[in-house]
């Protein structure tokens, strides 16, 4: 009998998580883990984790990890791959990271083109200070610093960082995907698959944004937190590609 | 040729091939110079959205083991203070050039000293502190740019060079060091894992304990540089009866201010640190077996005096000082009447 489930090489084993039940971050860890190994590189891998839940990235992955202060990753990243282009660099993200304290580096990263893939984690909250309102936060929703629900008069809208960065002509490949079922985590690693591939192939910025379930903070279940990302937050946003412009960044090089 | 561009062409030929920036004044010929000319020994020129971004840039050159430099002026350093504290947390090594400017605030662009408790203290948050290189004439200042990549090497950890205006746009005959050939080796660095090991770098340490041997651990990093690296330049101290004690632009204005009280028959010297952290705390209490009494120089409200006092607190002595803040650089004439006046009143 074939073992169709194996253990990913790059992904350590014996490591007791520390997310909680339902947390959608060791679904996308684990993706990476086993992209690194079919694409071959594992070897090459730096990956920049974030300030938040994912901080503590570094205790599954088994490849170089680096920690980064918050909002920072891509300057990190933009750093380690303009020092040392053989490198695979990854920023690993969530949305307070990215779309509040580190908008200017998310727009300015993603605008230079740098050849860097960014896993973009959207839970609509921030997770490890305790479930406060994010930029990403959709309209009504509930937080511990939006108790009567997000009002766009006072905290404004839900920011749609991704559909914003995926207009530049420096971003190659933009995708926002769930992993709220086995069919949408499937995508899921299609589309980190085809981000990874833009990097390799050299063709500039690549991100993909993963619609995430934050069950402690949403107090919701695992379960009524799958279905929340299905029924709600899909109707903000909306699952699908949103740029790609590989075959555009080809036909530059070849000319 | 300029302070600034002196800096950068040092910088080059001591192997840092990355360089990460923001434009501010009185340091732009700096970033221009690197853009110019690192990209020909296949280094990295990147122009950054901000300083915080720069710094973070560092902060990942550093992180794969490439020699890097940022620069900026007072502001703009506040502004790196984030990745400062970040750089000692993980013990990477990075040169950061502060072109000091007048200040609190926008201030002005005019040169001032107003950096110092911010340059020597750690500026960021938390338990660290950066060491200080304090040049005085462009000479210096590419020797110490050269000393400081080999520092933060050496000891893993992130070093200011610490100018002014003045030494920025200063024009003075320098002579370079032969670009460096060989760098030292980095097994820290995140160079991917290879064949070997997954490593990590990271400046959390949730464990209270392990992050107080961590403190410790830096400590001990700055005793040790206190003991091997600390520099000081004594100029006409051999009979001097009192000394004036100053650092960068400051030091050049005393010297010149020295000159002519020596002219006068004062027996004056000057104690110039050229590091400021780790502050030369035993040549001063040497000093102080010799003379009766200190004149301190800054173009501050006085920040650096108070370093001076501490480390001659256990003496008699008289520790005076005179400041010019704001991007006021005093004269020699006026230094010169400061130190007669202070030398009268030692000698009543």
């Amino acid at each position: 009998m074939e073992l169709i489930n194996n253990w990913p090489k790059y992904y350590k084993k014996d490591v007791v998580t520390h997310y909680c039940p339902g947390c959608g971050h060791g679904i996308v860890h684990r993706i990476i883990a086993e992209l690194l190994e079919e694409m071959d590189l594992g070897k090459q891998a730096y990956l920049v984790c974030p300030a938040g839940c994912a901080v503590l990235a570094y205790h599954y992955f088994d490849f170089d990890v680096i920690e980064s202060a918050h909002g920072r990753g891509t300057a990190i990243a933009t750093g380690a791959k303009r020092a040392k282009p053989e490198l695979f660099v990854i920023s690993y993200q969530g949305d307070g990271d990215l779309s509040a304290i580190g908008t200017a580096e998310t727009i300015h990263s993603a605008n230079r083109g740098e050849n860097i893939s960014v896993v973009f984690i959207n839970n609509a909250v921030y997770g490890m200070t305790g479930g406060q309102m994010a930029p990403t936060s959709i309209l009504g929703q509930s937080t511990t610093t939006s108790p009567d629900g997000r009002n766009p008069e006072v905290d404004g809208y839900p920011l749609h960082i991704t559909d914003v960065v995926a207009n530049f002509p420096g971003v190659a490949y933009a995708e926002r995907v769930t992993v709220a079922s086995p069919a949408a985590i499937k995508k899921t690693k299609k589309a980190i698959r085809n981000a990874f591939q833009t990097q390799v192939d050299g063709l500039g910025y690549s991100i993909v944004e993963v619609l995430s379930p934050c069950p402690t903070n949403w107090k919701m279940t695992p379960v009524q937190s799958c279905k929340w990302i299905e029924e709600e937050m899909v109707k903000e946003y909306k699952p699908g590609l949103l740029t790609d412009k590989r075959e555009e960044r080809r036909k530059d090089r070849a000319c | 040729m300029s302070g600034n561009h002196c800096i950068a062409e040092a910088a080059i030929r001591a192997g840092c091939r990355c360089y990460f920036g923001y434009p501010i004044t009185p340091q732009n010929e700096l970033g221009e110079y690197m853009a110019a000319n690192i990209r020909k020994v296949g280094g990295v020129f990147l122009q950054s959205e901000s300083e915080t971004a720069a710094i973070n840039m560092v902060i990942g050159a550093a992180s794969v083991g490439t020699r890097v430099m940022t620069s900026s002026s007072s502001p703009g350093i506040s502004l790196k203070q984030e990745g400062l504290s970040f750089l000692a947390g993980f013990e990477f090594p990075a040169v950061i050039v502060n072109m000091m400017r007048g200040g609190p605030g926008l201030g002005n662009i005019a040169p001032a000293q107003g950096d110092y408790f911010q340059s020597t203290r750690g500026g960021g948050h938390g338990d660290y502190r950066t060491p200080v290189l304090a040049p005085a004439s462009v000479q210096e200042l590419a020797d110490l740019t050269v000393k400081a990549f080999a520092l933060a090497d050496e000891y893993r950890t992130p070093i200011l060079l610490l100018g002014d205006g003045m030494m920025g746009q200063m024009k003075e005959p320098v002579v370079f060091p032969e670009p460096l050939s060989e760098l030292p080796e980095k097994p820290w660095a995140l160079k991917g894992r290879g064949d070997g090991a997954s490593r990590y770098q990271a400046s959390l340490i949730l464990d209270g304990l392990a992050m107080e041997r961590h403190n410790w651990k830096l400590v001990r990093k700055y005793k040790e540089m206190a003991e091997k690296e600390t520099l000081c330049e004594l100029y006409m101290m051999d009979d001097a009866d009192f000394a004036v004690v100053a650092y960068g632009t400051t030091a050049r204005i005393a010297k010149g201010a020295i000159k002519r009280a020596r002219k006068e028959g004062l027996k004056v010297g000057l104690v110039r640190p050229v590091t400021l952290f780790p502050f030369p705390d035993k040549i001063l209490q040497k000093v102080a077996h010799q003379v009766k009494s200190f004149l301190v120089f800054e173009m501050s409200t006085g920040q650096m005096v108070e370093d001076v006092r501490l480390a001659l607190c256990e003496s008699q002595v008289e520790v005076s000082f005179h400041g010019r803040p704001g991007g006021v650089i005093p004269t020699p004439i006026e230094f010169s009447r400061v130190i007669h006046r202070y030398y009268r009143r030692m000698h009543k």
